[in-house]
């Protein structure tokens, strides 16, 4: 199918800020899903969101693997894989699982995270014990020949360079990547370096396939009019099948990957090219994330606290960073501020600005860091906190409405290490968050000895 | 940026699981609404039949910034205020303007139902277009257009639609130009409210919690007071100028961005099923389409490539667009026609045809797996008169579209040798071209 390296989750706002909007921005959108969840006897999850407006399902299966779990020298495997998935099994021919998929009026896609991988057909209800049965078949049935192999490996590269290598702003934030992570190997691009995609061999990615892909390390949700009764004699005919593959190879799927070393110095980075014609800023923090705690604090705590500090400063029309830069000082086309709690790794808190005609970036810089630096000196008023919980909360209950958006938050949090429990405690979490524990947040994760500056520049000054 | 957007090549399906009622206001306004009461949230879609095609020589992009100035204050309350207002009752209101219309969409908590009403009544009712918003608007316009005058997709699609339509509003950018933006003033802005935008050529799709007994006091207190009647839009019907040129807009990037067109059918043409039939074969679909495979799956020589039925008011054009390394270019434009002159000379097979018919009939219901996409619909059937009861109908024009309808329509339709092309990078071996 399509086969699309989509970084989903908030990683996409955190790579691209500009793009946020408050909604968005509120990051798991997670509400009171009311999922049922069971596991199968090989060990695979079973996640059930209903949701019964139409006769229609979304099915997912989610791996607990990404990019950042590729070995050195290897990047893109995760991505590729992900592509080579369509391309046949023992009893599949290369695309017909695609076709089959459209001849029953499914959509199907994929995509690849640093966290996790993950297959989802949209189908009426009836058909979902046929997409089932193919996506079972090929968790353990893949085949694979080098003649598949090329013209995807040519794909990959074409994709590559439609988003990044012809964008400026795309190849900079490669780079941010790289600067902001010193060890952590969120530092890689999802889809890989581009020499490095082009050395990957047939061996490597199926020795990727056996290590992660398995009922023990997958994740199986199903969202729409289905309860978890249905499903359940499903999901026995179909994954229940297979055998745990892991346990029987004597291995494990567990993650090992290197972590962060202390960051002390502050990093400066710009990219002149002469498609810039519009010049950007934008200042990143090493930061928690839900499952990764920072200068000794708990993880989620933190986190929590990070959410709605960036819902206050956030990209609406009415935080701090734009009203002051765009709407009162007019130096500023955008500004803002964003936070992704999503991933098992450390997270960033990023701040951005892109100036008016005219107008220089150390002006445009000065100008942000003076309206940080009376946050950072006041801090954050009790009304902006209610403010931005009621916005959060809101966000909850309107994450209910697609089939999609249930699927994905459970997913996104199961595969990487959260509870379904941690998504429906969501509201009240949030809700629970002070004043006090939101400035010490503030306080923490602004630490230029943790942070990379980034400018996009056009290759001369005006 | 998808510089064309998928207008309503709408579906529909026997659909029990959704019933449109028809609202009509004591006013005499009228909106269609699905009831959905599972959640404590209302959606709304509106259009107005009004778009950049209204927009005069010159002051290109108007419709656009009118659309981004309306939620930027109205009545008392100046833009920070209006916005925050939305906030604190967490309402989504946003507009936007195509080439044929003017769209708007509202999304709110049950709770908050009458004030979100009142909002989207005060934006199109009374807009203030302060001198601040406008500056700041118009700035952000500029920024973006500045930023997409070096992507190649976006940069080839503009030139493709001037190639397609000089001297005609089609062929004139609907975001405009730097200087056509920094030549609209507030003056202009509120003219075009005031004129174009009014009760008959509204059309209204609302979805959620909320019944229509409740829905009809609502629809007269937000659109009651705009005008009865719009000042029409004169724009001339007209034929893509297509002749089979070769155009190179020069980017320094390394994958070119191929775009290519020609005289497509319109929406209420009667051959319209034969030719959404067709076209998702072609190109339209997905994994299965003609050049997804002969493109990408046998040579990768894309990691996109489609074909678009792009039906307008006053016209209709078929498009396509790849993005492909430069020096495979001339590779890739190869391979695009000749499919496109294979789909025309010999047609389609009958196995291709029913494939084509069981996913467009089996997918529909695939569109209504949200609030937004139900409500887009609503507006989408109005908008192209297709009637009420085309949700149950759809299926059935799907059905009845024959092997040799479609045939004979690729043969009328499809002519590789008219294909107007744009590259927009830095392409090599493509021969005979006209540079910019």
């Amino acid at each position: 199918m399509r086969k699309r390296l989509r970084i989903l989750g908030l990683a996409i706002f955190v790579a691209a800020p500009l793009l946020l909007t408050p909604l968005q921005g509120s990051g798991a959108l997670a509400g009171l899903f009311n999922p049922e969840t069971f596991r199968l006897a090989n060990g695979m999850r079973v996640v059930v969101v209903p949701n019964h407006r139409i006769p229609v399902v979304t099915h997912m299966v989610w791996y607990k693997v990404g990019s950042a779990d590729e070995p050195p020298g290897k990047s893109g495997i995760a991505h590729f894989l992900e592509h080579l998935m369509f391309k046949g099994t023992k009893k599949l021919a290369p695309g017909e699982f695609s076709r089959i998929v459209a001849r029953n009026g499914g959509r199907e896609n994929a995509f690849t995270s640093h966290d996790y991988t993950a297959y989802h057909q949209t189908v009426a209800v009836e058909r979902l014990q046929m997409v089932m049965q193919m996506e079972a078949d090929r968790m353990i049935n893949l085949v694979l020949t080098e003649k598949v192999i090329e013209p995807e490996r040519s794909v990959i590269l074409e994709e590559r360079r439609q988003r990044t290598d012809n964008n400026p702003a795309a190849i900079l934030r490669e780079h941010i990547s790289a600067a902001l992570y010193l060890n952590h190997p969120y530092r890689k691009p999802i889809i890989g370096w581009d020499h490095e995609i082009r050395e990957l061999k047939l061996k490597d990615i199926l020795g990727f396939y056996k290590r992660w892909y398995g009922p023990e390390n997958a994740i199986l949700v199903v969202a729409g009019d289905i309860t978890a009764d249905e499903l359940k004699p499903l999901a026995e005919k179909t994954f229940g099948l297979i055998p745990p593959v892991f346990a029987e190879a004597g291995q494990r799927a567990a993650r090992s990957r290197p972590s962060e070393p202390p960051q002390s110095a502050e990093r400066r980075i710009f990219l002149r090219d002469a498609r810039v014609r519009q010049p950007s800023w934008s200042r990143q923090f090493l930061a928690p994330s839900y499952l990764f705690g920072l200068a000794g604090g708990g993880a989620s705590d933190q986190a929590y606290a990070l959410q709605v500090l960036a819902e206050v400063l956030g990209g609406g029309a009415t935080s701090p960073f734009y009203r002051s830069l765009v709407v009162e000082r007019k130096l500023a086309v955008s500004a803002g501020a964003s936070y992704n709690p999503d991933g098992l790794g450390p997270g960033r808190f990023v701040l951005y600005a892109s100036p008016r005609p005219g107008v220089g970036m150390a002006a445009l810089e000065a100008a942000m860091e003076e309206e940080l630096g009376e946050y950072l000196e006041k801090g954050v008023s009790l009304d902006e906190v209610s403010r931005a919980k009621r916005h959060l909360r809101a966000a909850a209950v309107y994450a209910r409405d697609s089939i999609r958006t249930g699927a994905q938050v459970l997913g996104v949090a199961l595969a990487t290490g959260l509870g379904v429990e941690d998504v429906e405690t969501w509201p009240q979490r949030i809700g629970a968050v002070t004043v006090d524990e939101i400035n010490a947040a503030l306080r923490m994760v602004i630490a230029p000895g943790r942070s990379v500056t980034a400018l996009l520049l056009p290759e001369k000054d005006d | 940026m998808v510089a064309f957007v998928a207008p309503l090549l709408a579906t529909a399906f026997s659909a029990a699981a959704i019933e449109v009622a028809r609202v009509v206001s004591p006013g005499d306004i009228e909106a269609w609404l699905v009831e959905e009461h599972t959640n404590p949230i209302i959606t709304m879609r509106i259009a107005f039949e009004v778009g950049a095609a209204a927009d005069p020589v010159g002051k290109e992009g108007l419709a656009n910034m009118a659309s981004s100035l309306l939620d930027e204050g109205a009545g008392e309350l100046d833009s920070q205020a209006f916005q925050r207002r939305l906030e604190d009752l967490s309402i989504t209101l946003r507009f936007d303007a195509g080439r044929d219309t003017f769209n708007g969409q509202l999304k709110t908590l049950t709770e908050n139902k009458n004030q979100a009403f009142d909002l989207l009544g005060m934006a199109l009712k009374k807009p203030r277009f302060d001198a601040e918003p406008v500056l700041r608007i118009r700035s952000q316009i500029m920024a973006r257009l500045r930023r997409l005058s070096q992507d190649p997709g976006t940069v080839a699609n503009r030139r493709l639609l001037e190639i397609l339509f000089p001297d005609h509003p089609y062929g004139r950018p609907p975001e405009g130009t730097l200087a056509s933006v920094g030549a609209v003033t507030a003056g202009d802005i509120k003219e075009f409210v005031d004129k174009r935008l009014a009760v008959d050529n509204l059309v209204i799709g609302v979805v959620g919690d909320i019944t229509a007994a409740e829905l009809a006091p609502l629809l007269d207190a937000t659109f009651g007071g705009l005008p009865a009647a719009a000042e029409t839009m004169q724009v001339p019907e007209v034929r893509a100028k297509a002749k089979g040129q070769t155009m190179v807009v020069d980017i320094a990037v390394p994958q070119s961005a191929i775009v290519f067109g020609h005289q497509g059918i319109k929406r209420d043409d009667p051959h319209f099923y034969a030719a959404y039939v067709m076209n998702y074969i072609l190109g339209g679909g997905n994994q299965s389409s003609r050049l997804y495979q002969e493109v990408r799956e046998k040579r990768g020589l894309a990691y996109s490539v489609h074909s678009l039925l792009y039906p307008l008011d006053h016209s209709a054009l078929i498009v396509g667009g790849a993005g492909t390394a430069n020096a495979r270019v001339g590779e890739t434009l190869e391979v695009l026609r000749r499919e496109w002159r294979r789909l025309a000379e010999a047609g389609v097979s009958g196995e291709e045809l029913t494939d084509a018919k069981t996913y467009l009939t089996g997918s529909f219901p695939l569109r209504f797996t949200s609030s937004s996409r139900i409500a887009s619909f609503l507006v989408g059937v109005q908008l192209d008169d297709l009637g009420i009861d085309y949700l149950d109908k759809r299926n059935g024009y799907i059905e009845a579209v024959t092997l040799p309808q479609v045939n004979r329509l690729a043969r009328w339709l499809l002519d590789a040798e008219a294909l107007s092309v744009v590259v927009a990078g830095a392409p090599d071996g493509i021969g005979k071209t006209e540079k910019e």
